[in-house]
Order: C-alpha cells, then sequence, then structure tokens
C-alpha cells in the first residue's frame, strides 16, 4: 500500500528532524468542515436530549397541561414544595435508599471476592467468567417477570426456604408486603448486577503490581495483610468508580420495581423513580413528575461530578 | 501452606488446580455459578411445561410431560414473529443511525481543532450524566409535538439520539489513537475529509466499531421504559413490552411468558457468547452505564 510506505517514511524523517510528541496533533486551519460531522448528530443531540433537561426545569415550575392548545400555570417552585410535604416521595426515597443500601455492598463483597477467586490463571475461568456476567446482559424486564415467578407463593423460593431447609415456618408472599418486596426487588439488583463489579474489578485486578505482593510473601506478610496493603491499594481507583456506578444504579432502579410489584401494594414499595413514573403518565401531573425528575437528576449529576473530582485526585486522597 | 492466595507470587499460574486451596477455589465458584445460571435453567424448563406443572411442589427441573406448545402458540398465534421484526427493524436502524453519526462527531473532535471544540465536547458528555429515565417527561411532552408518539420512527429517532454520547465518547478515543501520519498522506494524495473518514479511520477502527455496535443494539433490543410510555396500539409493540404487557394479562400462564422470554433473550446470548471479547473490551474503558 502506497499510503502505508509513504506515511512510514514521513514518520521516520519527523522523527529525525524533532522529537515528536505524541499525541497527534489535529489539524488545524480546518474551516467549516468538523462542523459539517458534526451537525447532524449534534442537532439531534440538543434537540432530544439537551433540550429536554432544560425543559425538564421548566416543566417542574409549572402546573404542566398535557392537553393540546390548553395553557399551563406558572406556579414557582410549588412543586418542590409539594413533594417536600409528599409523604409518598419520602417513602419513594426511603426505599430507594433501601434499595441501594440492600444492593450496593453485597454486589461489591461478592464481585470482588468472585474477582479474586478468578485472578489465577486457573483452568475453565473463561467459562466461570461467561455464567458470572449471564444476568448482566439479559434484559431487565425478563429477569422481574423471572424473578416474580420465582418468588411466587409456591414458587422456587419459597419451596427452597420452607419446604427443603425450613428456614421459614410457611409460604411468604414476597410480592405483597412492603419489606419481603424490597427484598425480592433487592435479590433480583444483586443476582443481576455482581457480574458486572466482577468484570470491572478482574480487569482492575491486572494492574496489581506482582513485585509489590511477591515482596509481601517474602516479608512474611499474611494473606489478609497483603490484601489490604497491596491489593486494596491497587484497586481503589475501581472500588470507587464501582461504588459510585452502583449508588446512580441504585437511584435509577425502575423496570423491576415496575414489573414485580408495580409499587404497591397500595404504594408500599414506590421508588423515586416509579412514583414520578405514576404522577406523570398515571396521574397526567406533568409539573410533578418533571421536579422528582429534576430532583434525582441533579443528585445523580453531583454523584458524577464527585466521582471525576475524586478520579482526578485519587493519589492525593489518604 | 502459608502462600499467599491472591495471584499466588510464589507459583505463578497453575499451582495444581486440585490442591487443598484450589479445590474450594472451584466448589465455591461452582456454587455461585449455579445460582446466577439456575434461573434461566428454571426458565427455560418452565417453557416447556404444560399449565398443569408452571407452579408444583417439589418445582420441576426437567419438564415431564415436555412440550413446545408455548412456543407454537407464542410465535403464531400471540403475534410474537411481528413483534420480533419490530424490535430488530427498530434495533438495527438505530444502531446503524448512531454509529454514522456519533462516528462523524468522533471523527471532527478527534481529528480537528476548531472553535468551541471543547466546549461542544462537554455538552455531549452531559448526556453520559443523565439516565435516560429522567428525561422521559420532557422527552413524552416533545415527542407529542413532534408527532412521533405511537410510531416506531420515534422509537429509532430516541434510541439513536440517547446512544450518541456514549459511542461519540468511546470511539474519538480510539480515533485519536490512529497515527496522524496515515491521514497526512492521503492528505498529499488530495484525499478529502469524508474520503479519509469513510476509507482510512472507519476501517482502521473496527474493533471499537463492533463494541459500541453490539451495545448499542442490545440496549435498543432490551429498551422498555420509552417504548412502554409511546407504544399505544398493538401491532407497534417490540418485544420487551409485548412481554411485560402479555404477563399482565396472563399472570400465572407462566409456560407462555417464558416461552416469549427465551425468544427475546436468545438472541442477546447468543451475540454475547460470540462477541464475549468486545464485551469485556467495552466494559473495561468505563462503556456500561449502571
Amino acid at each position: 500500500m502506497s499510503v502505508m510506505e509513504r506515511a512510514r517514511t514521513r514518520t521516520t524523517e519527523e522523527k529525525n528532524s524533532a522529537g515528536r510528541e505524541r499525541p497527534p496533533r489535529p489539524r488545524s486551519r480546518a474551516g467549516a468542515t468538523p462542523y459539517l460531522f458534526l451537525a447532524p448528530g449534534f442537532a439531534l443531540f440538543l434537540l432530544l436530549i439537551a433540550y429536554p433537561m432544560v425543559k425538564a426545569f421548566q416543566m417542574s415550575l409549572y402546573d404542566w397541561n398535557i392537553v393540546a392548545g390548553a395553557t399551563s400555570r406558572y406556579i414557582g417552585l410549588d412543586n418542590y414544595r409539594r413533594a417536600f410535604h409528599d409523604p409518598l416521595f419520602w417513602r419513594g426515597l426511603q426505599n430507594s435508599g433501601l434499595y441501594m443500601a440492600l444492593t450496593v455492598p453485597p454486589q461489591i463483597v461478592l464481585g470482588l471476592g468472585v474477582a479474586i477467586l478468578l485472578n489465577n490463571k486457573a483452568p475453565g475461568r473463561a467459562v466461570y467468567r461467561v455464567l458470572f456476567y449471564l444476568p448482566v446482559v439479559t434484559s431487565w424486564v425478563v429477569v422481574s417477570l423471572l424473578f416474580q415467578y420465582l418468588f411466587a407463593d409456591s414458587g422456587l423460593v419459597n419451596w427452597v426456604l420452607h419446604d427443603v431447609t425450613h428456614v421459614t415456618g410457611h409460604d411468604t408472599s414476597w410480592l405483597s408486603g412492603r419489606w419481603t418486596g424490597m427484598v425480592a426487588i433487592s435479590a433480583l439488583g444483586i443476582w443481576k448486577g455482581v457480574g458486572w463489579s466482577m468484570m470491572i474489578f478482574l480487569a482492575a485486578l491486572q494492574s496489581v503490581s506482582k513485585d509489590l505482593l511477591e515482596a509481601a510473601a517474602l516479608d512474611g506478610a499474611g494473606r489478609w495483610s497483603t490484601f489490604r496493603v497491596v491489593t486494596l491499594q491497587a484497586i481503589r481507583p475501581a472500588l470507587l468508580f464501582v461504588i459510585v456506578m452502583l449508588v446512580i444504579g441504585g437511584f435509577n432502579v425502575f423496570v423491576s420495581v415496575l414489573l414485580m410489584t408495580g409499587g404497591g401494594p397500595s404504594d408500599s414499595t414506590q421508588v423515586l423513580l416509579t412514583y414520578m413514573y405514576k404522577q406523570a403518565f398515571t396521574n397526567l401531573d406533568f409539573g410533578y413528575g418533571a421536579s422528582i425528575a429534576v430532583m434525582l437528576t441533579v443528585g445523580v449529576f453531583v454523584l458524577s461530578i464527585i466521582q471525576l473530582r475524586a478520579f482526578r485526585s485519587d493519589e492525593e486522597l489518604a | 501452606m502459608s502462600a499467599p492466595a491472591l495471584p499466588s507470587p510464589v507459583a505463578p499460574g497453575r499451582r495444581g488446580a486440585l490442591s487443598g486451596r484450589g479445590f474450594v477455589r472451584y466448589v465455591v465458584l461452582t456454587l455461585g455459578a449455579a445460582v446466577m445460571v439456575l434461573p434461566f435453567v428454571y426458565m427455560l424448563a418452565t417453557s416447556f411445561k404444560t399449565q398443569t406443572y408452571v407452579l408444583t411442589i417439589p418445582p420441576q427441573f426437567v419438564p415431564h410431560p415436555a412440550t413446545v406448545d408455548n412456543y407454537s402458540r407464542v410465535w403464531s398465534s400471540q403475534g410474537f414473529a411481528h413483534y420480533f421484526w419490530n424490535s430488530l427493524v427498530v434495533a438495527v436502524a438505530s444502531t446503524a443511525f448512531s454509529l454514522l453519526l456519533s462516528s462523524m462527531m468522533a471523527y471532527a473532535f478527534a481529528r480537528f481543532r476548531f472553535p468551541g471544540r471543547e466546549a461542544l465536547f462537554r455538552v455531549l458528555l452531559l448526556g453520559l450524566m443523565v439516565p435516560a429515565i429522567m428525561l422521559i417527561v420532557p422527552q413524552f411532552v416533545l415527542a407529542k409535538h413532534l408527532g412521533l408518539i405511537n410510531s416506531l420512527t420515534g422509537l429509532v429517532v430516541f434510541y439513536t439520539a440517547s446512544t450518541l454520547s456514549l459511542n461519540t465518547f468511546l470511539l474519538r478515543g480510539f480515533f485519536q489513537a490512529i497515527p496522524v501520519e496515515l491521514e497526512e498522506a492521503m492528505e498529499v494524495d488530495g484525499a478529502g475529509a469524508v474520503s479519509r473518514y469513510w476509507r482510512l479511520v472507519l476501517p482502521l477502527s473496527r474493533p471499537v466499531l463492533a463494541t459500541c455496535t453490539i451495545f448499542t443494539f442490545l440496549a435498543s433490543w432490551d429498551e422498555f421504559s420509552w417504548a412502554l410510555t409511546t407504544i399505544t396500539s398493538p401491532e407497534k409493540r417490540t418485544l420487551p413490552i409485548a412481554i411485560a404487557l402479555f404477563q399482565g394479562q396472563n399472570s400465572t400462564l407462566w409456560g407462555l411468558v417464558f416461552a416469549a422470554s427465551i425468544i427475546a433473550v436468545l438472541p442477546v446470548v447468543l451475540v454475547f457468547l460470540v462477541f464475549q471479547r468486545h464485551f469485556v473490551q467495552g466494559l473495561t474503558s468505563g462503556a456500561v452505564k449502571g
């Protein structure tokens, strides 16, 4: 290929003339060309993603009327005030928090545990990796229905807990109570998420220095202190990343709740997003729904910023 | 005896997998993997059961009598062949548009210096920070104005838009790593920007394009909330909403529900098994949003 050859000769020439810097410099004197490349995609992004972000703020300040031609009334911060005094909003927040508390620590501990067990070049490692990752790639809709079936009154979970191990004295109606419902929903969250954190930790464990591990072994350090001092230090950025992503994911829980309990019975398992959805699309209270979405978005946004900051100043963290 | 178990520094590699510790490791891993896989096995089994055996005590892991009746009923009389087709059309179109538009943007960001480059890129990254579901209320109002409610086109347009940020981000990173000298050489040969993008940069980026293709396709294939909110007529349903609504109407006909679910999940699992490598790559470059 002549192009390749010519490129190669050019690079050698350049290397001789000046110590070339990587990364390659972008070309200047571009004129309109880059804007033409950007235009179609960026226009679509602005219209369908960026504009709705702004629109959500605007809608949250109105008693929004969805009917065509009808006018919406500006009500200032009333929607936010209303949320503040709305017991169901607080319950949604509680349930979302509960979901995080129940799902985040197990996903981290189990994900890291499996990653450590798989970190040696053990035979069959690839197979295990695939098996643990399988729930991650399966659609939320399907696994939500599957768990509804597993947690059914005469389903598999009750059979294991009641008929086989006698942990419970009777069949539990998992999805018809608030706490048991949240446990079932969280069980799904953990089962579906472990493979994801495992994969991130597996990648991070590649960066653990073999020399340090060896030095620790020679110094006679025990396994636990080696893990704490060497491994945990090396994977700290990944750990931070996983925690932030899982917390954001916890805020994001929606499909599983909608399909497993529908937020019921009588709104007891409503999480923030299902409550937002219900206000907007069942009660047609779009302004109120938008205000809940805005508050959530700000929360997630702040978390993302914290994450970026933490990544930048990762070395400085004690 | 006291060798640390974390990547064993003393004897790296295959230190007898059947030594005491190695054996325990496999037992633990196998138990874990069983918990991961058994629900799928049970679902598959149930999809071959007749209604009588769907919720029996003790549960049946091997359907007896087994029947393929659920599949034939779901596929033909319940219209899932049609929903499958809808899902496929929407996912293929969304993936094609998203990759075309985001690779064009990524090329501009990676290869040109122009006023506003940093600012525009930052704005685009906002799309990575805000989960799609948070925008569903204003997007619904917008879609109503644009006449994109209850149409497959509406699904494609929104799926394309919502995957642009991530794809542009991933592609830009890869494009920047392509030696700029190759392009300069083409320029000397008189090639314009379009031909450099189409004939050089894209062919060299096959791995990252594959990763983006898989993620975008699966995201569109599995998308539920937006489709549920905007699609009202039955003949325009995609698989996820068809399955969910189907379960709503037939809450106890688990055999039928899972036959439909298997039909929806099978392509995904196959794609995953074939393209595992790309999954892992996409993931470790921070590609997956929680």
